[in-house]
């Protein structure tokens, strides 16, 4: 974009380094925890004298860590399940329906990721409380389902509208309900989006805690619940071990999603 | 020549409409009950006593507390903060990303999103770790000679300002970067072959090309810091309470649900007014690129 200044190498030589640093910036606090993960001290310093891996010992031998991390296991995959199918077909219908009558159900869907997850979470602990259902798993699940929603449709919609919807019109005149021509035509050919759309909906629900926070208590606390609970009492090196874990993990994910769209 | 519709054809496509506005059913459903619906529930919690009477008394408790008006003040100078932060950092970073060829700025751009994909709790101890009295960034201080004490950096506004610029950071840069991706370089060239300096160049073609992609990021930026939640609850330690741990410590703590109710109508409101400012400035901006192009 600059290569018409080429002589202006002060400019960019500034630029260049206030890139840099605002980079580090974004970086760090992600990478910090790594070292000290493996610090054989329970104090937090740095960079540790002594390496171990106590920390990785302490959560896994955990039944309190186990037991979030089981929760927000399930929570991810049953979030995934639900959300990816909704949003399919709610994309189906958008891209099918055109129009405002699409934009008006697109600005519906879009609502819960515009609203403070404060405020979906009182909400949510408000009619959940009318119903009993607080500290239920079902009561996260439509919390995270919600937020889920509007992730998938964002990676589906653009997948719907490159779809050559001949095939779709080839099957039915052929005899195919519709169905059939969703099962048979427009997942498998989506099926990369749909892989997209499933991480990032796991993703979601895995990474969620406000609702957790609110909603989820005792055996049905996420994990994003107890890392909350024990940062505002104690900085104990467990979590930068499930830190470390848990970056090492959507890294994977992600890596492999960038990986299979470009394939 | 005028075509009379088959009545049966009609009545075929109005059936296949109604069958794909069936398809959005389940996901409308699912966002009215867990969206929709708890909103409403907030409205109504917020008009009912602790025995479940109407009274407006909430309003007039919270309305009157000097906490709220304080919760308020705290809420904004986060938020306008936050993007006065994000601008800066931004858009120089953005220009640098935008100035280089694709493919480095891909692999730069994947760097970038890391935060992004980190969970926020993760980042969160990230910054709790290395901002401490103890922690990485003042023994760097001290150790340096900087400052001869260690700098309270968390457990109060600083802090948690810090935290909310790297959470909202790639949010407003991924906008920027695409507006400036696609700025047609042979304005930049054409400019430059006129004999425009780096500094005019960057002041009549980038900047305004940008400015579309600098007012998206803006108000992603502020959309989620007006309600944010969990950076101010750790990284303030208590001491830094916008709307959204006041409400927190309201239903939590003081197990008033009407009062914590009128605090979320207030950040509702707050939501609304920043909503109509915005959609008057993009009004304004789009004008202003018309008379420009009258120019």
């Amino acid at each position: 974009m600059l290569e018409a200044y080429p002589h202006n190498r002060l400019a960019r030589i500034v630029l260049w380094g206030f890139a840099a640093l605002v980079m580090a910036f974004l970086m760090l606090p992600t990478l910090v925890v790594v070292p000290l993960s493996f610090s054989a001290s329970n104090l937090l310093e740095f960079p540790p004298h002594a390496y171990s891996l106590r920390w990785y010992e302490n959560f896994f031998g955990s039944a309190t860590w186990m037991a979030a991390l089981r929760t927000s296991l399930i929570l991810g995959t049953l979030t995934a399940l639900i959300a990816v199918p909704f949003a399919l077909l709610a994309c189906i219908s958008m891209n099918r329906l055109g129009g405002k009558t699409a934009a008006a159900i697109q600005s519906v869907l879009l609502t819960p990721s515009i609203t403070p997850g404060i405020l979906l979470a009182i909400g949510l602990f408000f009619v959940l409380a009318a119903q009993r259902l607080v500290g239920t798993l079902f009561g996260v699940l439509v919390g995270h389902v919600v937020l889920a929603v509007p992730v998938a449709c964002i990676v589906l919609l653009p997948a719907l509208a490159r779809f050559d919807w001949n095939q779709v019109q080839a099957a039915r005149s052929l005899g195919a309900n519709w169905a059939r021509a969703i099962g048979g035509i427009i997942v498998p050919q989506l099926r990369i989006s749909l892989l997209s759309a499933t991480l990032m909906a796991f993703l979601t629900s895995l990474d969620e805690s406000v609702i957790s926070i609110f909603v989820a208590s005792g055996r049905n606390s996420t994990m994003p619940k107890l890392m909350f609970v024990s940062l505002r009492d104690q900085i104990d090196p467990t979590i930068a071990a499930i830190s470390t874990l848990w970056t090492a993990i959507v890294v994977v994910v992600v890596l492999m999603v960038a990986l299979r769209q470009k394939s | 020549m005028t075509v009379t519709p088959d009545p049966a054809l009609a009545a075929d496509a109005r059936r296949e409409r109604r069958f794909f506005l069936s398809l959005s059913l389940p996901a409308l459903f699912i966002v009215g009950l867990a969206a929709i619906l708890p909103i409403l529930w907030i409205i109504r919690q917020s008009f009912l006593t602790t025995g479940g009477e109407y009274t407006v008394g909430n309003y007039a408790k919270v309305l009157s507390s000097g906490l709220t008006w304080s919760a308020l003040v705290t809420t904004l100078e986060l938020s306008l903060g936050t993007l006065a932060i994000c601008i800066l950092l931004g858009t120089p970073l953005a220009l640098a990303l935008a100035s280089v060829r694709p493919r480095v700025a891909n692999v730069l751009m994947a760097f970038v999103m890391l935060p992004l994909w980190t969970a926020i709790l993760v980042r969160t101890y990230g910054w709790l770790v290395l901002l401490r009295r103890d922690g990485l960034i003042n023994a760097a201080l001290t150790g340096s000679g900087l400052t001869a004490e260690p700098l309270p950096l968390v457990y109060n506004f600083t802090g948690t300002l810090i935290g909310m610029v790297h959470y909202m950071l790639p949010l407003f840069l991924l906008p920027v970067y695409a507006a400036m991706r696609d700025i047609d370089q042979n304005l930049i060239r054409a400019a430059a072959s006129m004999g425009a300096t780096f500094e005019q160049v960057m002041r009549t073609v980038i900047m305004p090309l940008s400015a579309g992609g600098i007012f998206s990021g803006s108000i992603i930026v502020l959309i989620y810091s007006i309600g944010f939640f969990i950076t101010p609850a750790v990284l303030g330690g208590g001491k830094v309470n916008p709307l959204s741990t006041r409400i927190e410590r309201t239903l939590s703590t003081f197990q008033d649900w009407g009062s914590a109710s009128v605090l979320g109508i207030l950040l509702l409101v707050l939501m609304a007014l920043i909503g109509v400012m915005l959609l008057a400035a993009r009004r304004l901006l789009a004008q202003n690129t018309v008379d420009a192009s009258h120019a």
